[in-house]
């Protein structure tokens, strides 16, 4: 018996329709290793509409419902009650939706949901951008970024929104960053995730080469840049307090290791990159303060 | 469910469930020829460390009966070469298709 | 089986608790707010074993009973105007997804202006999402209603809507039979559907449909609004024998031998008999159909009923700006068909809450008795 670091069973079956190399599909692949038989999925619009498969197959061996774009929390939110009240109260319900329907047309029924204590693990594949659509810009798309409706001679000219501390400030019990590239750790907080109650959202940056203008096979290469380099720190935030970091490189490598591997930073000068520096640097430091701030506060408290 | 799965065939209206609902899976959709580069394994080189298996996104490498070895399923694999990228010890290489 | 006084409101909400629905969600709007403080009551003491989201938005209340329903529990909501427009995308999604929701919508104005008054065109305008429209005429009703909206909704898996006049029911007392829940049960059973997400038997609901076969889908929900032009009757009769009270798909008051027959949905229509009885008094010979399913939209009794009659009025309370009133464009095209159809003479009248009297629908009569020809428009009451 080979030893493996992932649960070894397959939930997901090939022939889906995702594109090479696509950081949503082993996504997916990774979560339901983690989750299991007993998990109902509700997507909204997303890539995952089309990867799944067209009627009348499905590549997700889980019940699945397609919901519309704006509603993966509330979808699930009715979902989980309905598992309530009919006993079921051991299905995993869970909402997986892009950055679109969550960053942007679904973040009000998040924030409901969230606030209510909906018992609900969402999952938010990120790879910046619509990328369903044909790549246009979101609330997640990164500072700089090109997109089709940021184009180079005006890429994206806000930052990321923080969606963690969006969440972090609902007070929810669990919220994590995650990437494909630390498989082992996205497994790991699922499962974690999976065993608490309430709503819990797990943010898996996720590689797409048609949007970010890479080829398929530095998929997992880029995740763990995006780790490594602090553009994508890897924490945890426990009812809103709580912070750790669960990746910690001793020294951070250069942005630009990160940046010039992507076509749609392509047009970035040195003093974009500067800027960008900058910001990872301070939002890196921020990060380990919180870390280390929640844990004075446990000691006051 | 599985390789062998046949396509459904509905031929009228009457055939179809109420709305539209998944009645078999997508293994009845080979991708083979999304592929422009095949990887191969060279299993002199392949030190089990299972990398390949951990990142695949279709999945289409598995662990082959019966001395569990890491296999590429050549129906699925999409060519996308992350395993080829990935592999530590450089065991994958590509031979481009239709050679 | 007991008989209390209660608003229309409270009537939705009996019908929700005496048809022992499983999971609510729903958003305050006014007028709709009674149906839900009285379920929220209901299920905080225990009387209703029901989970309650008490969601942000109306979008999201349509989208959680969705989610309720599709996992296999009963659901319900309610809402009125602004909020059920809200709800617009999701009524699609829930046709689609073949959910036997039932909801009450209590007719409100759209704004701007600001109204919370009653106005039909809120409902209306889902007219094409696939819900079936049930029209109550009073308190009885619409409690009825509700029961009989999941008997049928559940046997077809097609939503329903069942709609009463803001203020008018929704805030008037009116006395109510409410029904044993013993015999709820019995005419009522649990909701089973074989169709929902269930781990033990996966499946994918509403994935992506080329063109091949989206279409044989949508004929299917036209098949079963076809159906349920039976079920409705048959089912208002299986309500009847137990509960002595029937509904089906109109009501035809003294149209038998009428020359000119007013069509009306509503309490509109309450008003409207009182008129016709009046009138008959007078040797006038009138009648009225009442329309109380709109969608599936009952044709051939419209037909059958109205090809009768040498003129027909239609009252809408109610607006499609461009086009004139929205039932009687249903009816014009009902009786289209017909070799030699009656002229039709179209009210719009009562918009934003205005009183719709017997005095007014008995003028509508009069008016008619001098017209020969059918009329697109008629204004009733506008300050010109």
């Amino acid at each position: 018996m080979r030893k493996l670091t992932l649960p070894r069973e397959e939930y997901m079956t090939p022939g889906h329709l995702a594109c090479q190399g696509c950081g949503g599909a082993l996504a997916m692949r990774l979560a339901l290793k983690a989750l299991g038989k007993k998990t109902i999925l509700s997507i909204p619009a997303c890539c995952w509409s089309v990867i799944d498969g067209p009627f009348p197959y499905s590549a997700a061996g889980v019940p699945l419902f397609h919901a519309p774009f704006e509603t993966a929390a509330s979808t699930s939110a009715g979902v989980s009650a309905a598992m309530k009240i009919l006993g079921k109260e051991d299905v995993n319900v869970v909402a997986w939706a892009g950055d679109g329907g969550t960053f942007d047309i679904g973040i009000q029924a998040i924030s409901g949901a969230a606030e209510r204590g909906d018992n609900i693990l969402y999952i938010v594949y990120d790879n910046e951008a619509y990328m369903n659509t044909g790549i246009q810009r979101s609330s997640a798309t990164p500072y700089k970024a090109w997109t089709t409706t940021t184009p180079y001679k005006f890429p994206k000219s806000r930052p990321k929104k923080d969606i963690i501390g969006i969440l972090a400030a609902h007070k929810v019990p669990y919220v994590a960053t995650a990437t494909v590239a630390y498989a082992e750790d996205f497994v790991k907080k699922v499962k974690k995730a999976a065993q608490m109650k309430g709503f819990r959202l797990i943010q898996i940056l996720s590689p797409c080469p048609p949007g970010w203008k890479t080829p398929p096979e530095i998929t997992i290469k880029l995740a763990r840049l995006a780790v490594q380099t602090g553009v994508f720190p890897l924490y945890e935030v426990e009812n809103g307090e709580k912070y750790k970091i669960n990746i910690k490189p001793k020294k951070l490598k250069p942005v630009i290791e990160y940046l010039k591997l992507q076509g749609r930073f392509r047009h970035l000068t040195q003093k974009d990159v500067e800027e960008i520096q900058g910001m990872v640097d301070r939002k890196w430091k921020l990060l380990l303060a919180k870390e280390e701030f929640s844990k004075q506060i446990e000691n006051l408290l | 469910m599985g390789k062998d799965e046949k396509k459904i065939v509905f031929k009228t209206v009457h055939d179809l469930p109420p709305m539209a609902m998944s009645l078999g899976t997508m293994w009845v959709n080979k991708t083979a020829s999304w592929r422009n580069l095949k990887p191969i394994i060279d299993y002199e080189k392949c030190i089990d460390c299972m990398i390949c298996w951990k990142y695949c996104p279709e999945p289409a490498i598995f662990l082959r009966d019966p001395d569990e070895r890491v296999a590429v399923d050549y129906d699925y694999c999409k060519g996308c070469l992350i395993c080829v990228e990935e592999c530590p010890v450089d065991a994958i290489y590509t031979e481009e298709e239709g050679k | 089986m007991k008989r209390m006084a209660i608003v229309g409101n409270h009537a939705l909400s009996y019908g929700a608790l005496l048809s022992r629905v499983q999971v609510i969600a729903a958003y305050p709007i006014t007028p709709q707010t009674q149906v839900v403080e009285l379920l929220s009551e209901m299920c905080a003491d225990g009387t209703l074993k029901a989970e309650f989201v008490k969601v942000e938005s109306e979008h999201s209340a349509m989208a959680a009973v969705m989610g309720a329903s599709a996992s296999g529990a009963r659901a319900f909501t309610a809402t009125s105007s602004q909020g059920l427009a809200l709800m617009h995308e999701v009524l699609h999604w829930v046709t689609g997804a073949r959910l036997p929701v039932v909801m009450g919508n209590i007719n409100r104005a759209f704004g701007p202006p600001w109204s919370i008054w009653t106005e039909q065109t809120d409902s209306l305008s889902q007219r094409d999402t696939g819900w079936m429209q049930i029209y109550a005429q009073d308190n009885q009703e619409v409690l009825d209603s509700v029961i009989l909206a999941y008997k049928v909704s559940e046997q077809l898996l097609l939503p329903t809507m069942v709609v009463l006049d803001a203020f008018f029911l929704s805030h008037t007392s009116e006395p109510v039979e409410i029904p044993d829940q013993e015999k709820v049960d019995e005419f009522l059973p649990p909701y089973e559907n074989k169709y929902i997400l269930n781990p033990d038997a996966p499946h994918a609901f509403g994935g992506l449909t080329n063109p091949e076969w989206y279409m044989e889908l949508r004929y299917k929900i036209h098949k079963a609004h076809e159906e349920a032009l039976d079920l409705i009757e048959k089912e208002g009769r299986e309500f009847e024998k137990m509960f002595g009270r029937y509904y089906g798909l109109v009501d035809p008051y003294k149209v038998d031998d009428a020359e000119t027959v007013l069509v009306a949905v509503s309490t509109a229509a309450s008003t409207a008999r009182h008129a016709v009885d009046l009138l008959r008094e007078k040797g006038k010979k009138v009648g009225l159909l009442r329309i109380r399913v709109f969608r599936p939209f009952p044709y051939a009794k419209i037909k059958e009923i109205l090809s009768n009659a040498r003129k027909v009025i239609v009252l809408d309370r109610n607006l499609s700006p461009g086009a004139g009133g929205i039932i009687a464009s249903e009816v014009r095209g009902a009786l289209a068909n017909l070799r030699n159809h009656p002229p039709v003479l179209s009210y719009i009248m009562g918009l934003g809450g205005r009183d719709i009297t017997t005095k007014h629908i008995m003028e509508l009569f009069e008016e008619a008795e001098k017209m020969e020809e059918g009329k697109d428009i008629i204004w009733k009451g506008v300050k010109l």
